[in-house]
């Protein structure tokens, strides 16, 4: 089995079996990993860019990571303007670097449907890195490597996403994910975070942190921007803090041994506490580790050409 | 030089006239509307059975981009574009580079119009200096100039107070004010409807009510000022109501709707296609069906195209970048042909007037009759032409379309201005 498209652009697009064969792949990538050796030769000859018209650390330096552990050459274009204006325009980055033989290309931007673009412009596998409000499948991905491994499966689970629904990819590439694989989402933060008619994606709405956390499995903490608050979207980070923060005492209203995921960086004591950030439940360190498997796997799906059996 | 029109369905809603006439131009004006003309020497005769001849076509909201944006579209080629569409003649909206909000610039299109265009064209001059809501242009002036309504479209008049005083000042030059509705701080960025899709899409929403809020206001202020108020392209159900209650109330407005609101839904912009990217968005299937009983009860006065072309090079971009805008003018009468004339859901003499008689009476221009004396301008349809929509073919600079490769009934047969053809079976021939 492999994936049907050359590109990555959201989980919306991909099969429950795709998704578990991207799981799975990751697996064995975990495993190469923690080897003493962390380079199998699998990519060797092939050249993966990064190209972020947004600034990100974490993301970038997981799919170069993943690309050196499987032999890849990478290169990073990081583009600090996302302004028309000025500069090229994305389809012809897109036409150059095609021209200059690359096999995939990682993209981060801040418009919605740019990784479309690029997908549709140039031969090579365009993976997201994450689209404006949109998705961020790679992310979501790895948030679903992470429950799998510590809870074995989806079905029946209970999933709560906490905080900034409005605004997050992260947010709508786990939807997706995860109610194609049989979990129960709630989403939960204050009515105006919430994306319109997001119910017809098949989850549960709350705006009571307390009422959404019981007896959960899984919670996944959003990032909560400043400047939503700026925008008149709340109050103040203050009130947002004390109805959404996740504290011990919110955790204890989920299930015992419930994971608390965040897709990171964190705003310690705004989103969550730093006793539930450095807590026995927390996974955020874990999800780091898997962000990388993860993307292996893809690139190795989409640009590897074989099955997985070739790792070895 | 005289010309015969042979075998057409007249519809002329001025005169409540519909059935088989034939039409003998003279010298460009209509001479004779009787049935079975016989062709005299020297008569020029065009057969056109099973076609659809009405009074000509007039779109009252077009961006022809001149001056100042050429590279999107010139009163060349958009006249051209409207010949090729069936339109005779064009209202002209004034968010040029500079903005028509003065005398110049008014003379300037119509000089322009009147050497290189290929129909009528009639400037619509800026509320606002500047179209930029704050002081009101020296409309006196723009009324002399010729312009035949004013309006800042593009952008709403945010300020209330001046919106009331516009209407009032207008009104003693009994010019329409057109009213961009939109609500800037609840539209705030977005890019299409706000709903599921952009939900889905991940792109910022503009919802319904954007738009209904400044209905709604402008309606008051229309009650307020007995100003002539006129809705320009009306995109939500909630308008509709809006309108109807007013109207109910005795308000004097009028409203249009666009081809594109009445006939497509936001789920065009699916792909990220931005030729789907315009302002008010394309709404819900709901929406559109409310915008054609409005329009088939005659609530709704005008179908007016919103013609606004952009370069190629413009809209190849990300969707938050894409410009707003589609072009209308040569897909306008199929579309609506297409969508609810054929459905059943409008009649030809709801469309006639609404293309026609009805923008005729609103602007103050001539037109909307072949009654015999008048202007010889005048649109012919077949009703049973079938064709896929090939932006390659436009005359209009812009190829912005979101149709390419949609197969539509009832395009334009035949465009005559003043006696003239000036455009046959899709030929521009001026």
């Amino acid at each position: 089995m492999s994936l049907r498209s050359k590109d990555l652009l959201g989980l919306q697009d991909l099969t429950a079996e795709e998704i578990g064969l991207i799981l799975d792949t990751a697996a064995s990538m975990k495993e190469v990993l923690q080897r003493e050796i962390k380079k199998v030769p699998a990519l060797r000859g092939k050249l993966v860019v990064t190209l972020f018209y947004e600034p990100s650390t974490r993301t970038r330096t997981s799919f170069e990571l993943a690309a050196k552990c499987l032999g890849a050459d990478t290169v990073s274009i990081a583009t600090a303007t996302s302004s028309v204006a000025k500069g090229e325009s994305l389809k012809d980055t897109a036409r150059t670097l095609a021209a200059m033989g690359v096999d995939a290309v990682v993209i981060r931007h801040s418009a919605a449907g740019a990784p479309a673009i690029l997908a549709r412009t140039i031969k090579a596998s365009v993976l997201n890195g994450g689209d404006g409000m949109h998705e961020h499948p790679t992310q979501a991905l790895l948030d679903m490597f992470t429950i799998k491994e510590k809870l074995g499966g989806f079905r029946g689970l209970k999933v709560a996403i906490l905080g900034d629904i409005l605004h997050s990819r992260v947010a709508r590439s786990n939807i997706w994910g995860l109610t194609k694989l049989g979990a129960e989402v709630r989403v939960v933060g204050p009515a105006t975070l919430m994306p319109p008619e997001i119910e017809r994606l098949g989850v549960k709405v709350y705006h009571r942190a307390e009422e959404a956390l019981e007896d959960v499995d899984v919670i996944n903490v959003l990032r909560i921007q400043r400047e939503r608050q700026k925008m008149g979207l709340f109050p103040s980070l203050r009130e947002y803090t004390r109805l959404y923060q996740l504290t011990p005492a919110r955790l204890k209203l989920a299930k015992p041994e419930a994971l608390v995921l965040h897709p990171g960086p964190m705003n310690r004591g705004i989103e969550i506490s730093s006793e539930v950030a450095d807590g026995l439940q927390s996974c955020v360190n874990e999800q780091v580790t898997n962000g990388v498997a993860v993307r292996m796997a893809l690139l190795y799906l989409l640009i590897g050409g074989g099955s997985r059996e070739a790792l070895d | 030089m005289k010309l015969l029109i042979k075998g057409g369905r007249i519809v002329d809603p001025l005169q409540n006239l519909e059935g088989e006439y034939d039409v003998l131009v003279d010298d460009g004006k209509v001479a004779a509307l009787e049935r079975n003309i016989k062709p005299g020497a020297g008569v020029e005769v065009i057969d056109v059975p099973g076609c659809i001849v009405a009074p000509g076509f007039i779109d009252m909201h077009v961006h022809l981009r001149e001056p100042g944006l050429e590279h999107k579209e010139t009163i060349a080629t958009g006249t051209r574009a409207a010949a090729a569409g069936g339109f005779v003649a064009v209202a002209a909206m004034p968010n040029t580079e500079p903005v028509a909000d003065n005398a110049s610039v008014i003379t300037y299109i119509k000089e322009k119009a009147a050497r290189e265009g290929a129909v009528r064209v009639y400037p619509i001059g800026a509320i606002t200096k500047g179209s930029k809501g704050e002081e009101l242009s020296e409309i006196a002036d723009l009324a002399e100039a010729g312009a035949v309504a004013l309006s800042d479209d593009g952008r709403p008049v945010m300020n209330a107070e001046i919106m009331r005083r516009a209407l009032e000042y207008a009104g003693m030059f009994n010019l329409p004010v057109i009213a961009h509705c939109e609500d800037l701080n609840l539209s705030a960025g977005g890019v299409m409807n706000e709903g599921f899709i952009s939900t889905i899409l991940g792109l910022r929403g503009i919802p319904a009510g954007a738009e209904e809020v400044m209905v709604a206001r402008d309606l008051i202020l229309a009650a307020m000022t007995k100003g002539k108020l006129h809705l320009a392209h009306i995109s939500t159900a909630g308008s509709v109501q809006l309108l109807q209650q007013a109207k109910e109330r005795g308000i004097k407005v009028t409203a249009e709707v666009t081809p594109h609101h009445l006939c497509l839904t936001e789920e065009e912009v699916v792909g990220y296609n931005t030729n789907a990217k315009v302002n008010p968005p394309l709404r819900t299937r709901r929406d559109c069906d409310a915008l054609g009983s409005a329009l088939a009860g005659e609530l709704i006065e005008v179908i007016a195209s919103d013609h606004a072309p952009h370069a190629a090079e413009e809209k190849d971009v990300e969707f938050d970048f894409a410009p707003f805008g589609m072009v209308g003018l040569e897909t306008a009468v199929p579309l609506v042909v297409t969508f609810l004339i054929r459905p059943g859901l409008l009649t030809w003499k709801q469309a006639v007037a609404a293309w026609s008689s009805n923008p005729a009476r609103i602007l103050n221009v001539p037109g909307g009759s072949l009654a015999p004396g008048s202007t010889a301008d005048i649109t012919i349809i077949n009703p049973a032409e079938e064709r896929e929509v090939d932006v390659r073919r436009f005359y209009s600079l812009g190829k912005n379309s979101p149709l390419q490769g949609r197969k539509l009934y009832g395009w334009p047969a035949a465009t005559i201005v003043g006696g003239r053809i000036i455009m046959r079976e899709g030929e521009v021939l001026v």
